[in-house]
């Protein structure tokens, strides 16, 4: 101690004092700063996890067991990943009221934060899909939505129909209807592959493809007038051949009915 | 309208002549109702009205059609509008569907309108009368024809009757030989498709329909579904339409443990199976694939296949499993086609092997 007071007037003591200030102060804020930042997103992260496990133990636990191992009820939900949840839990299907060839789209049940909580829980069981976030799904480019249509049509339209209008498969299973479903499903439902429906992973359809037909469809759904008029639910010859012999038949034996009806003779007989 | 007219232009009602005449026999002609007049027949007036009344009608359809005329010229074909309960349509698509029919109908209906008032409608029985000849016309007409055969001598010269029939039967085959000019034959085209031309020494990549990009094999999870097409292809080609609809591949991979046939997981690459889009019924693009059930279903008669054996047929018409492609990788790790679908694809055809 004596020897480092006796050079404290040393000309380069002042330098010495700065630099060891200066370390200490670098040192400190690495030990601190970024670990209360890191330990903070952690904490929240852990508290997700935490409390999505818990809401899966009460709704979905009957079925894909009480660690989402799967069980015969249900398939194991290691590696779905968060597109997964967010699209089954957001459209409703899950929790499924029952059993049956297919289970249907309905009101959803939670809230998008507990479907956050949910999404977290099952992502920390493996690593799968991620949710897209707003910028890879919405588009009104036409120039996406008239690349989208033709990408809708080389890999959706045989089973949704061309205008999204969803169609029957084998069994009581069907491709339900894209009408008012939003553009963040849709894009999930490539990524993931529902029920039966294949996926579409990002490997064989590029992101920016998949925001192309989330384009088209929302396009097709929603805005996209008919010039012909009547859509008759966009569905083809059936309904439209169906349409004319009920309604345009119908209305000329109407008015052939009308006419013979009213006599033009001066007696009524 | 009846109180236009005067009680006094009325007929007499018709008494006995609709009534039976002989009570004894129930089955008896009753013969033909008294003819009734109409109004326009008796009044003058009632008969003006409805000249007046069809003269409207071909008035109002020349107008539509005038209006027909107009709406083309005038409305912008991009213009849209709203119409209840048709929604958003276009309005120069409306305009000339309602003048045309407006038009159209009005003619009808003036011409019925016309036929029900003013043309005569007075009733003009037209009797019966038996098909068959008299017996007379019959007996003449046999005559002549035996005479017909006994001077023509058909039944006496032989020879002359053979070499007719002959000659007869032989003129149709001009007809057949035609036949030829309806085009090249087939040859092996119906056995063969694009994917001829990759062979192990230089095999053709799998392009991906979305990307257009060839494809790795763990560019494909389990449970994906990709559209392929042989590369050198593009949908700028002259004849993409015509090779496209032989060469469509669609791409499954199923998890190596679920694929029950074995010869199909062996003409695979680790679960990756090519099997060929068209349908061997009559040759629908079939696409409509179930990943669980690795169910493929034809849009068109519901032939069903099971692409995790073999694409064996288990529902619908199709007379022969789905086509497979055999596949591997080359040596920059993409899926490659090594040669062509062992059996033809798309519908049966006459000379197909069994």
């Amino acid at each position: 101690m004596k020897k480092l007071s006796a050079r404290r007037r040393h000309p380069l003591a002042a330098l010495v004092v700065l630099l060891l200030a200066l370390a200490a102060t670098g040192g400190l804020y690495a030990a601190f700063a970024p670990a209360d930042k890191a330990q903070a997103d952690v904490a929240a992260q852990s508290l997700a996890i935490d409390e999505g496990k818990r809401l899966f133990a009460v709704g979905c636990s009957s079925c894909h067991g009480i660690n989402g191992q799967g069980s015969s009820e249900g398939p194991s939900l290691v590696g779905v990943g968060s597109a997964a949840v967010d699209f089954q839990v957001g459209t409703g299907r899950m929790p499924a009221q029952q059993p049956g060839a297919q289970v249907p789209r309905k009101p959803k049940i939670y809230t998008q934060g507990e479907i956050d909580q949910l999404a977290a829980y099952i992502s920390s069981l493996g690593p799968g899909p991620i949710a897209p976030k707003p910028e890879q799904y919405n588009s009104t480019n036409p120039d996406d939505i008239s690349k989208g249509g033709e990408l809708f049509r080389t890999n959706c339209a045989q089973c949704h129909n061309f205008a999204g209008q969803g169609g029957a498969l084998t069994k009581g299973k069907y491709a339900p209807s894209l009408e008012g479903v939003d553009a963040k499903h849709i894009y999930e439902a490539m990524q993931t592959g529902p029920q039966n429906m294949p996926s579409f992973p990002d490997s064989t359809m590029p992101e920016e493809q998949k925001k192309q037909i989330v384009a088209f469809v929302r396009h097709t759904t929603n805005d996209e007038p008919n010039p012909g008029g009547l859509t008759l639910g966009s569905l083809g010859p059936v309904t439209e051949g169906l349409f004319g012999w009920i309604f345009g038949l119908g209305t000329l034996i109407a008015v052939a009915i009308w006419v013979a009806a009213h006599t033009t003779k001066a007696k009524k007989s | 309208m009846s109180h236009d007219m005067s009680e006094d232009k009325l007929p007499e009602p018709h008494g006995s002549a609709g009534e039976v005449a002989d009570h004894g026999n129930p089955f008896a002609d009753p013969g033909l109702p008294a003819h009734e007049p109409r109004r326009t027949d008796i009044d003058e007036r009632a008969a003006k009205r409805a000249e007046r009344q069809v003269s409207l009608m071909f008035v109002i359809s020349m107008i539509a059609t005038i209006g027909f005329i107009a709406s083309y010229v005038a409305i912008d074909p991009d213009r849209i509008v709203y119409i209840f309960p048709l929604g958003h349509v276009s309005a120069l698509n409306f305009a000339l569907g309602l003048t045309l029919g407006v038009a159209l109908f009005m003619i009808g209906a003036g011409a019925v309108h016309w036929a029900r008032t003013l043309m005569s409608d007075v009733e003009m029985p037209s009797e019966r009368h038996p098909i068959e000849a008299s017996d007379e016309v019959r007996n003449d007409v046999i005559e002549q024809f035996k005479t017909g055969a006994a001077e023509s001598g058909f039944g006496r010269r032989k020879m002359i009757r053979n070499t007719l029939i002959g000659s007869m039967a032989l003129v149709p085959l001009s007809g057949v030989v035609l036949l030829r000019d309806l085009g090249p034959l087939p040859e092996k085209k119906l056995q063969e498709t694009g994917w001829r031309e990759a062979t192990p020494a230089k095999p053709l990549a799998l392009v991906n329909m979305s990307t257009m990009q060839p494809m790795k094999p763990e560019d494909l999870v389990v449970g994906s579904l990709t559209f392929a097409m042989p590369e050198g292809l593009t949908t700028h080609d002259e004849d993409f339409q015509q090779r496209i609809a032989k060469d469509a591949l669609m791409l499954v991979r199923i998890a190596p443990e679920d694929i029950k046939d074995d010869k199909s997981k062996d003409l695979g690459f680790e679960g990756i199976l090519a099997y060929s889009k068209i349908c061997t019924h009559v040759g629908c693009p079939i696409s409509l694939y179930e990943q669980q059930t690795h169910h493929a279903l034809c849009p068109c008669h519901q032939s069903t296949f099971d692409l995790a054996d073999g694409a064996r047929v288990i529902f619908g018409p199709a007379g022969h499993p789905l086509p497979q492609l055999k596949i591997t990788t080359d040596d920059k790790g993409n899926l490659v086609a090594t040669g062509d679908f062992e059996k033809p694809v798309g519908p049966s055809f006459w000379e197909r092997a069994r």
